[in-house]
């Protein structure tokens, strides 16, 4: 991404929570940089200034997403690199985080060179990349997690295979702890899981889907939280689902742990009812649960025992949701939604706007430890401007991600992305 | 009387997810679970099988009412009783039977449901029977073939069952009448995987069956099944105790892995239906099993063979009530081609 001439971005609604930040300013921009922040800057010393009147628009920190699947290298028929960092420059995200079941998994240097690699010739957002925790992801041997971090991994992740040998986990957690890596767990414990489809739940009973039970999120959880007080790891548990989750991280951050976690947009919305015609876009794991666990969900995120929110971002082929329900491959095409659904949520009074930026920015880098999602003088010019108030309804062809796998088509939304700013250069 | 309006009052039954069941007149069109049934179509289905067991104990099996109609026998699954009933049926009414076993043709080759459907779909045929190993599988079928074409369900995963639930209802009116909410029916075994128990339980609900009874270890009953409108009992004495009905179900031999149950002496010991626990129901309650049975474990040989079973009448109640339900989808379709033209 070179750095494009300056950008003047006049009288937009500010929002930046990490500077407590919420007014109406003018912003400059030069060099891919955040220049100044003022009431009103004059561009009079320069015409070579690309001006935005940002006059009802709402100008916040680029998003930054904790967890979206690109699918390459290995799964390119259902989106790429550079398909996908399209999709999130025209959403609103200026940064996504890959997680490491990539294929090869990113398990050594070599395989974050090639994502690297391909980010730079075909890539329009920043993407960062969460090493494997173990060997092929197989839960047996650590991954070289020192190298993988000197290659510019940002954290270290099982993915969604789960670690079932306790031991193998407490080495990874420890070592991990000895090289500064925040661990991130996908919760699921697969024995209780099953090979289940559905919430373990009436719909499923009645819909007769294999059901997984919200204890195989909770006490992985539960295990992990007991290693972590040995330890002293730092771990963030995303992707949750259930309120019995919520419930045990509640109890750990109480007690001082160092323990983040993040919860899909999707599981804000969504719930086991949504199933109830067979909708094999709503096969996700983990699966949606009941309302009340969903109404905890958005408390949690209220709250701040839940600090962000993601997209979880699966994308798919058409094909891939063309079976019976259980033959049909979980997760949502989730980059084009994030925003407008998140923003949702300050229309339905469940977070404020500063909550939700938050949510969006400021929390997910912290917890990858990036010094984002903020809109500090110096800082690079990552940047989404919104309109707060243009209807619109979410069709295929309004889709920028590859995969158009969503069980959002046909919602309303008020709040629509105009422009993203990611390096200083305005996406068009 | 907690089961009246069970139906009625479930939040959970979903929007559409039956109405493709029925054309714009509220006729049948396919017929792929019981729910959002009315009562008024569960009683049509058991008079018109009612009148089709006449046809059954004729000399000439035989009525001309689907003459030049193809049905197509799509399974996916195993099956004797199910399949052969099916076919039977279908020849019955004079239809073109085509039988296609899938677990030893196409999707071996990695052909999925869809392609199968829309090739035998280009053969001109005007029905799907299927059985899928999937659970919604037939809602998948009926969603994405030609308008024109019914799909009826002959079992999807564990979901549901409908022709079998209702050639039990069939089988329990001709034994107790026509009244349902007088009785109490029992429903024992692994209601878990069960496809015929679930459908079972909607067809007893809504014709207002007094009391439905599950009866089973928790390890083999499905989460919140009592919103569904059963009692939930662990212990056989206790859920049979003055049944009217007892409806035991198979206990496949693949429940004694996965710490499902113990063993299957524990469970003939515990649930098995023997002489002597059938003496808690009524005295003339009658004892049903879809079948296979599996003899010693969980229904003893001289119950199975006795004076209180009514199992190979539901074997015979099945071609009529297929017939019914063959003869009242494609008769739809029929009579809307007839408009058109």
């Amino acid at each position: 991404m070179k750095p494009s001439s300056a950008i003047l971005i006049k009288q937009g609604r500010l929002i930046d929570p990490a500077n407590q930040l919420d007014a109406v300013k003018d912003i400059y921009i030069e060099n891919g940089l955040i220049i100044a922040i003022d009431d009103h800057i004059d561009q009079a010393k320069n015409s070579a200034v690309q001006e935005i009147d940002a006059k009802g628009l709402i100008i916040m920190p680029g998003i930054i997403d904790l967890c979206a699947r690109l699918r390459e290298p290995g799964l390119e028929h259902k989106a790429t690199i550079r398909s996908e960092t399209i999709a999130a420059s025209k959403a609103g995200i200026t940064t996504l985080c890959c997680p490491p079941d990539t294929d090869p998994v990113i398990d050594e240097k070599s395989v974050v060179d090639l994502i690297n690699h391909g980010v730079k010739h075909a890539g329009h957002s920043h993407i960062v990349c969460l090493g494997a925790m173990t060997s092929k992801l197989k839960g047996e041997h650590l991954s070289e997690m020192a190298a993988l971090k000197a290659a510019g991994c940002v954290g270290i992740s099982n993915a969604s295979q789960p670690i079932t040998n306790t031991l193998v986990l407490r080495r990874a957690l420890e070592y991990a702890r000895s090289h500064d890596l925040t661990v991130f767990i996908e919760p699921n414990e697969p024995y209780l899981s099953n090979h289940g489809c559905a919430h373990e739940g009436a719909v499923a009973t009645r819909l007769g889907l294999p059901g997984i039970p919200d204890a195989a999120e909770s006490t992985i959880i539960a295990r992990d939280l007991e290693l972590v007080a040995a330890i002293g790891a730092r771990v963030h548990f995303g992707r949750l689902s259930s309120a019995r989750s919520i419930a045990l991280i509640q109890q750990a951050q109480q007690q001082g742990l160092k323990v983040s976690a993040d919860v899909a947009i999707h599981q804000l919305f969504l719930t086991e009812m949504d199933l109830s015609t067979y909708n094999s876009h709503c096969h996700v794991l983990p699966p949606f649960r009941e309302l009340r666990d969903r109404d905890i969900l958005r408390q949690a995120v209220a709250s701040g025992v839940v600090q962000a929110i993601c997209s979880d971002h699966q994308p798919h082929e058409e094909d891939a949701k063309l079976h019976p329900f259980p033959a049909t491959e979980p997760g949502i095409s989730g980059l084009d939604t994030l925003l407008p659904l998140t923003f949702k949520l300050v229309t339905e009074n469940i977070l404020d706007w500063s909550q939700a930026v938050t949510a969006l920015t400021s929390a997910p880098a912290k917890i990858l430890g990036i010094d984002k999602g903020h809109l500090s003088i110096g800082a690079c010019a990552d940047l989404a401007i919104i309109n707060p108030n243009k209807d619109w309804t979410l069709e295929t062809t309004k889709m920028k991600s590859q995969g158009k796998n969503t069980p959002f088509l046909g919602w309303n939304f008020e709040n629509q992305v105009v422009h993203t700013i990611i390096s200083g250069q305005l996406i068009k | 009387m907690v089961n009246k309006n069970a139906r009625a009052t479930n939040p959970l039954l979903g929007q559409d997810h039956w109405n493709i069941q029925l054309d714009e007149n509220g006729r049948l069109k396919h017929f792929l679970t019981i729910e959002g049934l009315g009562s008024e179509i569960l009683t049509e289905i058991l008079d018109t099988a009612e009148n089709f067991t006449g046809v059954n104990n004729r000399t000439v099996k035989k009525v001309p009412l689907l003459r030049g109609k193809t049905i197509t026998n799509l399974f996916f699954e195993a099956s004797t009783r199910t399949r052969t009933t099916f076919e039977l049926a279908a020849k019955r009414l004079s239809a073109d039977v085509l039988n296609i076993n899938i677990s030893t043709s196409a999707t071996s080759k990695g052909e999925s449901l869809l392609d199968t459907l829309y090739n035998l779909q280009a053969m001109q045929t005007d029905m799907f029977v299927i059985r899928h190993q999937d659970s919604g599988a037939a809602h998948f079928a009926a969603r994405h073939v030609a308008p024109h074409i019914s799909v009826l369900n002959a079992g999807d995963g564990r979901h549901a069952h409908p022709t079998q639930a209702m050639l039990d209802l069939l089988t329990i009116r001709q034994n107790k009448g026509h009244d349902f909410s007088a009785l109490r029916v029992a429903i024992v075994g692994d209601i878990l995987h069960s496809r015929v128990a679930r459908s079972q339980i909607h067809a007893l609900n809504t014709l207002n069956t007094g009391e439905i009874r599950v009866v089973a270890p928790r390890t083999l009953l499905p989460a919140n099944i009592e919103k569904l409108g059963v009692k939930v009992h662990y212990n056989l004495q206790q859920g049979i105790q003055d049944a009217d009905v007892i409806i035991m179900l198979r206990l496949q031999k693949e429940r004694m892995q996965g710490a499902m149950l113990p063993s299957e002496l524990e469970y003939y010991q515990q649930y098995g239906l023997t002489s002597q626990t059938l003496k808690y129901a009524k005295p003339d309650a009658i004892v049903m099993h879809p079948g296979p049975i599996n003899r010693g474990v969980e229904i003893e040989s001289c119950v199975a063979d006795g004076e209180q079973s009514v199992i190979l009448d539901q074997v015979s109640n099945g071609i009529a009530v297929r017939m019914a339900i063959m003869s009242m989808t494609l008769g739809t379709s029929a009579q809307q081609t007839g408009d058109e033209k």
